[in-house]
């Protein structure tokens, strides 16, 4: 439903040719198409202003004569800016450790459990890991199971506590059981939460804090909208995380939470989940992103 | 010239209040639109006013539910048997929690309940199905995993049939509204239904998670398309995320929300109310 920017900036940049620079008056109907395709891609609303003001910037001044097109330099301009918000300061999983503690959390439904396979399988085939699969949702109802299924389809065990429902003790537990049974990767997945939800912000802060992990990973949905910013900045500010996945980038989304969550936390985006399989995972492009959110 | 005392700054502040909703562009200018239309006519408005005028204009938007009286009392229609509600939607939205919460609340109105497990794909969905199902204290009809999930809606129909039950509820797998082969899917878990009770599924309920931005308008558009929703439920409204993109699906669509999800408890479920939801949108931003 939404065009994309390249056509709508050719309709606006009718306006600019002929006139060789992009000045203050001739960029200011741009930048209201840059920021409409920014809101229709879920990019936060003030996320989306201070952009428009950075792109605005950079781009005035600028000698459009030489450009085929103004447009294109202008949706060149945005997608550079965009590139490098979403790019810079790409870091690899922290391995360190023995063993490697790796903590999922975000929000219900986010992609967490499917997430703890995926990674699990990963680091399993490609740096040879012994990974341990840690069942840490005591609440949602075959949370448990559904790490047991997903275990078995990649051959790694997970550890549970049956009838145990504290899930910091399961962790700590877990963490020693691999220990003792030489795995040198633990993932721990955990149950969704809301960031406004007192008791279960505590939880994982709690867990964080038994398990010292190398890594905390945020999983988001690609598909969120104006709450990414809330949301994350919520959890970053009980977890510090290190690293952010965006699962569900197989849909049509635009996936501007990737933008806002960029912004406002300044941690990198590690990897996307693309598809229910646990084979459905990659590597995170910022340019590829910045594309998608631009709509081309 | 006009006296209204709607300015700039006033339009500029509610603007930015619906698009941090997801009400999204479109619908926002549409209603700011109405709005400036509405106060040009009126002539004179102060802002205890205007919240009101708001609040009529984005109603307005909102579908109607053809059966708003019985709603609240979880009343299956009469005049047929069992009543059948399909409930579809994306990836992790709550489509087997809100099941669960529906099932409790059918019966608790004095209604036999009979759940299906047509969602034969993801890992552990039936077991998950089948806890609501305890915890409802209603029947669950299913097959193992990786069956054919036609072939367990009608099962599920056959043994309401048999079993005099009044209100079935399909589960179906979380499916991504561009993946075409699963969308066909769903078609066909239709049409089999239909073998067991030809006008079935009644309802198709579409949920959409309360913290999705304007994606939810292409996963509208494109259940629509394969399953002609007729209702949607919102979930996760507990948290920070006000669902604002419903306003638009709403009124394109002519689909009226029926309920929302306000938690993960079994009684978290409420019928929707439009005044309700629209205050919710200006409350403590
Ligand atoms: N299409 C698609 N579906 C995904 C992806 N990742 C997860 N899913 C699906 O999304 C749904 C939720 O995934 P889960 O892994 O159970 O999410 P979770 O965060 O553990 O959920 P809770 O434990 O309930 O909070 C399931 O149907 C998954 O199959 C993805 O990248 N693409
Ligand atoms: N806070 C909150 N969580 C909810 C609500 N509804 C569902 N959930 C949680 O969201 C997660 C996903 O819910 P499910 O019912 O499994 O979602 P689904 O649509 O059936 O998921 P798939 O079958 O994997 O596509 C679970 O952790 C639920 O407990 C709600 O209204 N509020
Ligand atoms: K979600
Ligand atoms: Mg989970
Ligand atoms: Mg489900």
């Amino acid at each position: 439903m939404f065009e994309n920017l390249s056509e709508r900036l050719e309709r606006s940049f009718k306006l600019l040719k002929g006139q060789g620079k992009i000045t203050e008056i001739n960029v200011a109907e741009t930048l209201k198409d840059v920021r409409r395709a920014l809101l229709d891609a879920d990019v936060n609303y003030k996320v989306a202003k201070q952009f428009t003001d950075t792109v605005k910037a950079k781009a005035l001044g600028q000698n459009v004569i030489n450009a085929i097109k103004p447009s294109e330099l202008m949706v060149k301009i945005v997608h550079d800016e965009l590139t490098s918000l979403m790019g810079g300061d790409t870091a690899p999983l922290n391995l360190s450790g023995n063993p490697t503690v790796i903590l999922m959390s975000g929000l219900q439904g986010s992609g967490k459990t499917t997430m703890s396979g995926k990674l699990a399988r990963k680091l399993k085939s490609e740096k040879s890991k012994r990974p341990l699969l840690v069942a840490g949702d005591v609440y949602r109802p075959a949370a448990i199971e559904q790490l047991k299924v997903l275990g078995e389809q990649i051959e790694v065990p997970v550890y549970t506590e049956e009838g145990n429902k504290n899930p910091v003790q399961i962790a700590e537990n877990a963490i020693s059981y691999a220990k003792a049974n030489h795995y040198d990767l633990v993932i721990v997945d955990t149950a969704g939460r809301l960031a406004v939800d007192e008791a279960m912000m505590n939880e994982i802060a709690a867990i964080k804090k038994a398990i010292k992990p190398q890594e905390t990973l945020f999983v988001v949905d690609s598909m969120t909208g104006q709450d990414a910013v809330n949301t994350a900045k919520e959890f970053n500010d009980r977890l510090d995380f290190d690293g952010v996945v965006l699962t569900k980038l197989d849909g049509d989304t635009r996936g501007g939470a990737a933008l806002s969550i960029r912004t406002v936390v300044t941690k990198p985006i590690k990897f996307v989940g693309t598809g229910e399989k646990l084979d459905a995972l990659d590597y995170f492009h910022p340019a590829r992103m910045a594309d998608r959110i631009l709509g081309m | 010239a006009g006296k209204s005392k709607i300015d700039d700054e006033i339009l500029d502040n509610l603007e930015e209040v619906f698009i941090t909703s997801d009400v999204g562009v479109e619908t926002t200018l549409k209603i700011i639109d109405r709005i400036e239309h509405r106060v040009s006519r009126d002539k004179y408005v102060n802002s205890s006013e205007l919240n009101n005028l708001l609040c009529e204009e984005i109603t307005e938007l909102l579908a109607e539910n053809n059966n708003d009286s019985t709603l609240e009392d979880f009343t299956v229609p009469q005049g047929h048997k069992p009543h059948v509600i399909m409930v579809v939607g994306v990836n992790g939205v709550g489509k087997t929690t809100t099941i669960g919460k529906l099932a409790y609340q059918f019966k608790k109105a004095g209604n036999k309940v009979m759940l299906g497990a047509a969602d034969t794909f993801r890992a552990a969905a039936v077991e998950q199905l089948d806890i609501w199902g305890e915890r409802a204290g209603v029947p669950v009809v299913k097959q193992k995993l990786g069956a054919d999930p036609a072939s367990v809606a009608f099962d599920t129909l056959q043994s309401a049939k048999a079993n005099d039950i009044d209100v079935v509820i399909i589960d179906t797998a979380g499916r991504l509204h561009n993946k075409k082969g699963l969308m066909d899917e769903l078609t066909k878990i239709k049409n089999v239904m239909q073998k067991v009770v030809p006008d079935a599924p009644h309802e198709v309920l579409l949920v959409l998670d309360g913290s999705t931005g304007q994606n939810a308008f292409e996963q509208a558009k494109q259940f629509v398309a394969a399953t002609k929703v007729n209702e949607l439920a919102i979930t996760k409204l507990d948290g920070t995320a006000k669902g604002g993109v419903v306003i638009g699906i709403s009124d394109q669509f002519r689909i009226p929300v029926k309920y929302i999800g306000l938690g993960e408890g079994i009684d978290d479920l409420q019928v929707f109310h439009k005044k309700e939801f629209v205050q919710s949108l200006f409350g403590n931003n």
